[in-house]
This record gives C-alpha cells, sequence and structure tokens, in this order.
C-alpha cells in the first residue's frame, strides 16, 4: 500500500470536486463510505478502482446528487449538493456528463435524437441542435452513424454515443462509471483513448473501473477504495490489488 | 419554458404511442374493455330507470269533485294541485266530458239518446305524479281540499312501482359503482405496468438534467391520449349497438311499446359520454402522473 491520505491537491484553481470528511450510512450494515476526502482539480483525469462494495458506485451517485451524503460536505463546481433544493437538482446536473456501463440509451430513437436529446433538455434552439449534434458526433466518430438505432451499433459505438451525449453540453466534469465494463480489449482501448482526447481539452474526467491493464497503462492518478475507504491517492499510479 | 421545449413534450407523447405501439395497443384495449363493460351496464341500467319513472308518472290519483263546485272553483283547485312538487301533469274533465269518453270507450255508440247524463257527479281531476312515492301524501292534501268530494287511488301500485323503484336504484348504484373502481384499477395497473416497463428512460432523463416537468410531460401527454383514445372506441360502439337495439326492439317487440320504452341514444350520452372520456383521460392523466413520479426520484 503506497499512500493511505487522500491528500488535497495544490494548483492554480480550487479543486472542481471536494469531498470533505464524507460519510454515507445505508440503513442497515457497515457505512458505504467512511469519512472520505477526496479533492479533484479542474482537468484532471482520475481513475476511481477498488473490489465490488468498495464505495465507487456510492461515491458516483454522491457526486450525481442521487444521494445525500450522511454526514461531511461535497462540493462539485462550486456547489455544495446538499444544499441543492431538488428543483436546482437537473440544472446542476447539466454541468456533469456522466456515462455507463450499460450505455442508457434510448432504443427507440436513432443516434442523433439520442444525442439532441440532451441538448434539448438544456432548452438548445433547433439551430443549435442541428450544430452542436454533429459536431460531438464527429468527435467521437461516429458522424455517418446518425441515423442507426443503438440496438444496430457494436458495444463500443453504443458507448461512443453515451459519451457524445454526455460532452454535447459541454459540462465540465464527465463521470464515467465502468465505460469499458461491456467491451472487448480493442474498443475498451478506442473508448480509454477518446477519454483521454477529452480530458486534453480541458474537460475533468473521472473514470470508475475494475480494469487492471487500462489503469497501469494510462498512469494517470488512481484513487483506490476498499469498504468505503480512501486507501490510496497516487499521482501516476496503478491498480493495487487487496491482499 | 420555450415553447418549442413544449411542443417537443407534446411530439414526443404523441411519438411514444407509436414508439411502444404494443403496450399502446394494451392499454387501449383494457380501457376500452372496462369502458364498455362501464357503458353496456349504465345504459341498461338507466333505461330500466326510465321504465319504472315512466310507469310511475302513468298512475292517476283522481280527485272526483262535488256537484255543482263552480267553474272558479274548479280553476282554484287545480291551481292548488298544479303548484304541489310532487305532481306532473293535471287533466281536468268535467262530468259531460267524463261521459263522452265513458261512452266512446265502451262503444255506447250514439248517446244524445240519454236525456241526462249518468255520470253528473264525476266532474274529476286526474292527477299525475313525478314521484309515486309521495302519493299518500298527495291523497291527504285532496281529501282536506272543500269542494272533492272522493279521491281514488292505486295504493298497491303506488307501494310496488315505489319499492322496484329503489331496488333499482340501489343495484344501479352498486354494479355501476363496482365497475367503475373496477375499471379505474384495471385501467391504472395497466398505465402504469407500461411505465414501469419503461423507467429506465425517465433515469436516463434525470441522469442528464432534464427536469420533473420535460422528463413526466411526455409520458402524461401519452396517457392522455391513449385514455381519450380508449374511452372513444367503446362510446361509438356502445352508440351503434344501443341504436340497432332500439330499433330492433321497437320492430320486433312493438305490442310491448307501452311498457319498454327506450331513452334516446343522446339522453344516455349526455351524460355516459362525459363519464367514459373522464375516466379515459382523467385515469391516463393520473395514472401517468403518478407511475412517473415515482421514478423521478434519481
Amino acid at each position: 500500500m503506497r499512500n493511505t491520505t487522500a491528500r488535497k491537491r495544490v494548483g492554480s484553481n480550487a479543486p472542481i470536486i471536494s469531498l470533505e470528511h464524507v460519510s454515507k450510512a445505508y440503513s442497515a450494515g457497515a457505512p458505504a463510505l467512511n469519512d472520505v476526502n477526496l479533492h479533484i482539480n479542474k482537468g484532471e483525469f482520475v481513475f476511481i478502482v477498488g473490489d465490488s462494495g468498495s464505495g465507487k458506485s456510492t461515491l458516483i451517485k454522491l457526486l450525481l446528487r442521487e444521494l445525500l451524503p450522511s454526514s461531511g460536505r461535497i462540493v462539485v463546481n462550486g456547489t455544495d449538493v446538499a444544499k441543492l433544493k431538488r428543483r436546482q437538482i437537473p440544472k446542476f446536473r447539466r454541468n456533469l456528463g456522466v456515462v455507463f456501463q450499460d450505455f442508457r440509451l434510448l432504443n427507440d430513437r436513432n443516434v442523433y435524437e439520442n444525442v439532441a436529446f440532451a441538448q434539448r433538455i438544456v432548452q438548445k434552439s433547433g439551430r443549435e441542435i442541428r450544430k452542436n449534434v454533429p459536431s460531438i458526433l464527429s468527435t467521437v466518430g461516429l458522424a455517418g452513424k446518425y441515423k442507426a438505432k443503438p440496438k444496430q451499433l457494436s458495444g463500443g459505438e453504443q458507448q461512443r454515443v453515451a459519451i457524445a451525449r454526455a460532452l454535447v453540453n459541454k459540462p465540465q466534469i464527465l463521470l464515467a462509471d465502468e465505460p469499458t465494463g461491456n467491451l472487448d480489449p480493442k474498443i475498451t482501448w478506442d473508448i480509454m483513448n477518446l477519454l483521454e482526447k477529452i480530458n486534453n481539452n480541458g474537460t475533468t474526467v473521472i473514470v470508475v473501473t475494475h480494469n487492471r491493464e487500462i489503469v497501469n497503462d494510462m498512469q494517470k492518478r488512481v484513487v483506490t477504495m476498499r469498504k468505503g475507504v480512501i486507501v490510496s491517492d497516487e499521482e501516476k499510479g496503478g491498480y493495487i490489488d487487496e491482499d | 419554458m420555450r415553447i418549442n421545449t413544449l411542443f417537443y413534450c407534446m411530439l414526443q407523447g404523441l411519438k411514444n404511442i407509436f414508439r411502444n405501439k404494443w403496450v399502446t395497443l394494451a392499454t387501449v384495449a383494457t380501457i376500452s374493455a372496462c369502458l364498455f363493460l362501464f357503458g353496456l351496464f349504465y345504459s341498461i341500467l338507466v333505461n330500466f330507470n326510465h321504465m319504472v319513472k315512466s310507469a310511475e308518472q302513468r298512475v292517476a290519483v283522481t280527485a272526483l269533485l262535488e256537484l255543482g263546485v263552480s267553474d272558479e272553483r274548479v280553476s282554484e283547485i287545480r291551481s292548488m294541485i298544479e303548484s304541489r312538487d310532487e305532481v306532473k301533469e293535471v287533466t281536468y274533465l268535467s262530468a259531460d266530458e267524463t261521459w263522452e269518453k265513458f261512452a266512446e270507450e265502451n262503444d255506447f255508440g250514439d248517446i244524445s239518446i240519454f236525456t241526462e247524463n249518468p255520470l253528473e257527479d264525476c266532474a274529476h281531476f286526474d292527477i299525475y305524479m313525478n314521484d309515486v312515492s309521495k302519493q299518500s301524501e298527495l291523497v291527504s292534501f285532496l281529501e282536506s281540499v272543500d269542494g272533492i268530494r272522493k279521491v281514488n287511488q292505486s295504493a298497491l301500485t303506488a307501494r310496488v312501482l315505489t319499492g322496484v323503484n329503489s331496488i333499482i336504484g340501489y343495484v344501479s348504484i352498486g354494479i355501476i359503482l363496482v365497475l367503475f373502481l373496477v375499471s379505474i384499477f384495471l385501467i391504472s395497473n395497466t398505465v402504469t405496468i407500461g411505465i414501469q416497463m419503461r423507467k429506465g428512460e425517465i433515469q436516463i432523463m434525470k441522469y442528464i438534467g432534464a427536469t420533473d416537468f420535460f422528463a413526466r410531460a411526455p409520458f402524461v401527454i401519452e396517457g392522455i391520449i391513449i385514455g381519450f383514445i380508449g374511452s372513444l372506441i367503446p362510446l361509438t360502439v356502445i352508440y351503434f349497438l344501443y341504436n340497432e337495439a332500439v330499433i330492433y326492439a321497437a320492430t320486433s317487440y312493438s305490442f310491448m311499446s307501452s311498457i319498454i320504452q327506450f331513452l334516446p341514444v343522446q339522453e344516455v350520452f349526455e351524460t355516459l359520454l362525459p363519464i367514459c372520456i373522464g375516466i379515459g383521460v382523467g385515469i391516463g392523466f393520473i395514472g401517468s402522473y403518478t407511475t412517473v413520479r415515482k421514478h423521478l426520484s434519481v
């Protein structure tokens, strides 16, 4: 174990995500998160790794304000999530792009409509949608498949659509929960390269993953969780096995 | 909210009907089946009610006048009777008219051979009632009126009709209430299941920052449209079936036309149409609104 203390990052910017003494307990059993401190600066690429039950999913849900912490403070994009009123949550989430392992696309709509849907939500005009959607589809390499339905695409292509949807509103943070969990190794690397490219354009990217190979090869910041606690936070880390 | 966002939500609601055509079909079929049964029983029961009411209104109380009552007094008595709530219609027959009618009904032929009116003391009022259960009250009143010598009534008929009427009233309310509740239960369950199957869609919308309104509106519009279509189908079927039934009964059982009198379809639909559309659209709206709400807390 290399570093058991989560530390506040230094940099020119204040952290874009900040968790201070955050705990989350469900009704019974041990807490899913226990006194977690984590600070992520703008523009960082961070892997969050850990075995099942380590608290990774709970962390993502807290960042999305799907759950509230039992104690502690979470600040995302300068917003204390606990202070958000229910009606403020949609606007808060529009600054967070989110990608899931199972893609979560609307299967009855084509690629273009899936991406345009995110723009509709933020009430973009038809003209803006017609400009932004083809542009983001080009970025993810799907410009030629805008008419296809999700079921007509490969897993990797579906995940690209999900990434395009997450990015079309230009969020400052992209949360990816096991984005390569359903993909073969080659496609996995395509997706990770795409995420790195997005990060290079200034978006903060947080990837929750089990994939040892990509974590070890990409040499990014790695936050390792175990039983609701951050056990390691490395600047250019690798996958730490539970022993 | 932008107007085009509102139109977008409405358009999505409309498109959802075709995107999920099997769920739409199942929901419309359930709503139609429930409302068809409801409408059918409603039509039958209001006609039963109508027939009993008609029978009630054919039961007359006869008030025989004393001999030599002046025309002024006859008018006064008539006004007194007509002013009562339970009275629907009053007809007056003078002694001569009574005799002529009696002779005509009994085929006496030429009555000019009679030098005197044998029914000279039979000038009377025939009083038809709105509510036959109040017959005894009316009779008591008539007996107290100066100038009326005798009151004839059919107490047994009144009692039977009153009893039948109240039984039909209770049975009607019971059956309609049960069908109403069963319809609401089945329809709301179908709407709920249809939306449960698509809860992932609602969650996706919420994760990417949709407001509750944006996530809910297409489902609610879809629910309203499905409810509306589901109520129009049985109403159309009942409308044509009812007309056919009325024509069939009128031609095949014309000898019973004095007993079996159907309400015109327009009169039945005056109440049935808003109730059925109200149930369909109302449950479509409430069912989708409340079911979507369950999945909005993401």
